[in-house]
């Protein structure tokens, strides 16, 4: 584990933690709306949450330029937020109206916004790490310094794509921030029933990249490390494999109610959530009095309702939008 | 373009494409100095060098996955599988992500990369002789052409390389020594091409997809054939020439899209359709075709629609075997009569 200095973590948590904070509730909210919309049948598709794990994507989000790059996962409206997506236009998405980031043709799994450097989720896992490396390639090849942060899970991990791509990145020195949020389980099957290694990170040292094992509950650590191998990946020494430890409250997907789990862990990982330990420490640290931490709170669940109201009130996405993007043959429709 | 190999239209097609567009990049296993497993990319790396042109490990999801970040971003990555076979293993990257990340974000992004597949029988065995096409075609969100000829190779490749979205080029193997129409022989040199930066700026020979091409004009029966069974179809429609009967061959080029009108307006014409593929018969490109004629030429048909393609068994490795089991000219001769006789 990787632990910060006490200096280092009252400079971060002064210049950074409001921020961090805001992003971690702006995601917690919106996912927990989404599971009440859900849970109250309002909510059409699939979708699988990240709440617990909001540190992760608010670390590796703010150390990220406007202009670098993300891939994400199927879990992946948190990594969508922390990069800057407007609630709006996802939530709609998830609606499955006109008005979402991509139309509502692609839904929870399939959330692209290319403008905020956004490649997209995916519902394959795993499939997302390969097509960061391509775009790193041209960031490397266009000669800009851009930084691609690819997200996948402890289960990705034993995806061969990954591993195939972790050791493209190698060969190649390519600017990539591998992040492994580590949440113990590939759907129902525990980390170490899957893993002869201890740590995923482990298996950095066989693709010859640095490899480091953080408290992935912890938004602090995260943004230091995460900012550590983006300064590495955008000076051009490279990829970094950052596996961050965290925990995933609800189970794999939808109504999972992850079962699988022994008696007593969601209740130790839940001691340790991520926005409780950060607002507790702005508070002690006093960077923040409570009533501005009430306001942020606030200020988000403005944000969620705004964006449901967005959503529910926009059109619903149009079939015929998507039969224009066939590929037709000379003169006619595939379909006519 | 007398005189090219199909290997060499290729290579030719890939050498004017990047030195018209520096975003045009080669990815692929051995692509460098090793000049690629069918030498389809050999000399590229001396003129535009490793950056662009790379060798990658034995990672097809990778090499893959590689094209479709890279193509994300506006580059115009030209990914090769040594053997279509091979796409198997990479095969999320192409039929998941490529294909549907237009669609999934909404139209906004753009994938615009190739996929070269060396399809066909060459005498390697069931897992380097497959011709996977249809896989493709039943993808949506993907485009597939099928070229026969060098000059057909190297416009539609230009054309491949242009378009905003995911393409599929099946090479067939068997072709790539081809010198002209019809002849066959795999140890011609790759020759350089030589074109002058003005004639690169030119946009000669470019084919569009979904314009098929009718290989030979006749009036009794059509043979709709892609690939090496255009060469087949051409020699079995020499054959019948002699017996008074006119076959009409039409190769559609790509597969997706398909150029319905040229292949319904020739069946209107002769009233006969011969279609001819060496994918496996079931479910193949061919059966794409011959429902489709059915479908919407049944008026003009005198006869059912005869679908010609390679039996559905995994290919055995000789070449005899093989060859008893994929369409013979013979087959298609004897196809032909059956329309017209029967």
């Amino acid at each position: 584990m990787v632990a910060l200095t006490a200096s280092q973590r009252a400079e971060d948590l002064a210049a950074a933690g409001p921020d961090l904070l805001r992003v971690m509730l702006r995601i917690r909210h919106f996912e927990e709306s989404l599971y009440r919309l859900f849970m109250s049948g309002n909510m059409p598709g699939t979708m699988h949450q990240a709440i617990g794990q909001e540190a992760v994507a608010a670390g590796v989000g703010l150390a990220l330029r406007p202009d670098d790059l993300m891939t994400s996962t199927h879990r992946g409206h948190g990594h969508a937020i922390a990069k800057g997506l407007p609630l709006t236009s996802l939530m709609a998405e998830l609606f499955g109206r006109s008005t979402g980031s991509s139309g509502g043709f692609g839904g929870s799994l399939h959330i692209f916004d290319l403008e905020r450097g956004f490649l997209g989720s995916t519902g394959i896992v795993g499939a997302g790490v390969p097509i960061a490396v391509g775009a790193a390639l041209t960031a490397k090849l266009g000669g800009s310094d851009r930084v691609v942060a690819t997200f996948f899970g402890d289960g990705a991990a034993n995806q061969g794509a990954v591993h195939e791509a972790l050791n493209l990145a190698a060969i190649w020195q390519l600017p990539v921030v591998f992040v492994c949020e580590n949440n113990r389980y590939a759907v129902s099957m525990p980390f170490a029933r899957a893993f002869a290694v201890e740590h995923v990170a482990d298996r950095a040292a066989g693709y010859g990249m640095p490899g480091l094992t953080i408290d992935g509950n912890d938004a602090l650590v995260v943004l230091d490390a995460a900012r550590t191998a983006v300064a590495r990946a955008r000076a051009g020494e490279g990829p970094t494999l950052i596996e961050c430890d965290t925990y995933r409250y609800k189970g794999h997907s939808r109504f999972e109610p992850a079962k699988y789990r022994p008696d007593g862990e969601l209740e130790m990982w839940m001691n340790r959530d991520p926005i409780d330990r950060l607002r507790a420490e702005l508070l002690t640290g006093s960077v923040l009095p409570a009533e501005r931490l009430d306001a942020i709170q606030q200020d988000v669940e403005h944000e969620v309702a705004a964006a449901i109201e967005y959503a529910r009130s926009s059109p619903m996405a149009d079939p015929a939008v998507a039969m224009a993007m066939a590929f037709t043959t000379r003169g006619r429709s595939c379909r006519d | 373009m007398p005189g090219l190999t199909m290997s060499a239209a290729i290579n030719q097609a890939l050498r004017e494409e990047m030195r018209r567009d520096a975003r045009v990049l080669i990815l692929g296993q051995d692509v460098g100095r090793f000049g690629g497993a069918f030498l389809v990319t050999r000399g590229l790396i001396d003129e535009f060098g490793e950056e662009r042109v790379r060798d990658m490990p034995i990672s097809e999801a990778a090499i893959i996955g590689c094209a479709v970040g890279a193509a994300m971003m506006g580059w115009r990555p030209v990914a090769e599988m040594q053997y279509s076979d091979f796409v198997a293993s990479g095969f999320d990257q192409i039929a998941n992500q490529a294909a549907k990340i237009h669609l999934m974000s909404g139209g906004k992004a753009k994938v615009p990369l190739v996929l070269r597949l060396p399809i066909g029988a060459i005498e390697h065995g069931a897992q380097h002789d497959q011709c996977p096409e249809a896989w493709f075609l039943h993808t949506p969100g993907l485009k597939v052409a099928i070229p026969s000829t060098p000059a057909d190779a190297r416009g539609l490749l230009k054309t491949a390389v242009r378009d905003e979205h995911p393409v599929v080029f099946c090479e067939h193997k068997a072709l790539y020594g081809t010198k002209s129409v019809g002849g066959r022989s795999g140890d011609e040199p790759i020759a350089q091409a030589e074109a002058s930066p003005d004639e690169l700026d030119q946009d000669g020979g470019l084919i569009p997809f979904g314009v098929a091409d009718i290989k030979r004009a006749g009036a009794d029966v059509t043979v709709v054939a892609t690939a090496l069974m255009v060469h087949r179809a051409l020699e079995a429609a020499e054959q019948l020439a002699a017996d008074g009967i006119s076959i009409e061959v039409v190769d559609p080029r790509t597969l997706v899209p398909l150029d319905l009108d040229t292949i319904l307006g020739s069946v209107e014409k002769t009233g006969r359709a011969v279609v001819v593929t060496e994918d496996a018969r079931t479910g193949g490109s061919g059966a794409e075709i011959a429902a489709l004629i059915s479908e919407e030429g049944f008026s003009s048909l005198d006869h059912p629609v005869i679908r010609l393609g390679g039996a559905d068994v995994p290919l055995p490795f000789s070449g005899p075997v093989q060859q008893a089991l994929l369409p013979s000219v013979a087959d298609i001769v004897h196809a032909c009569e059956r329309t017209v006789r029967s």
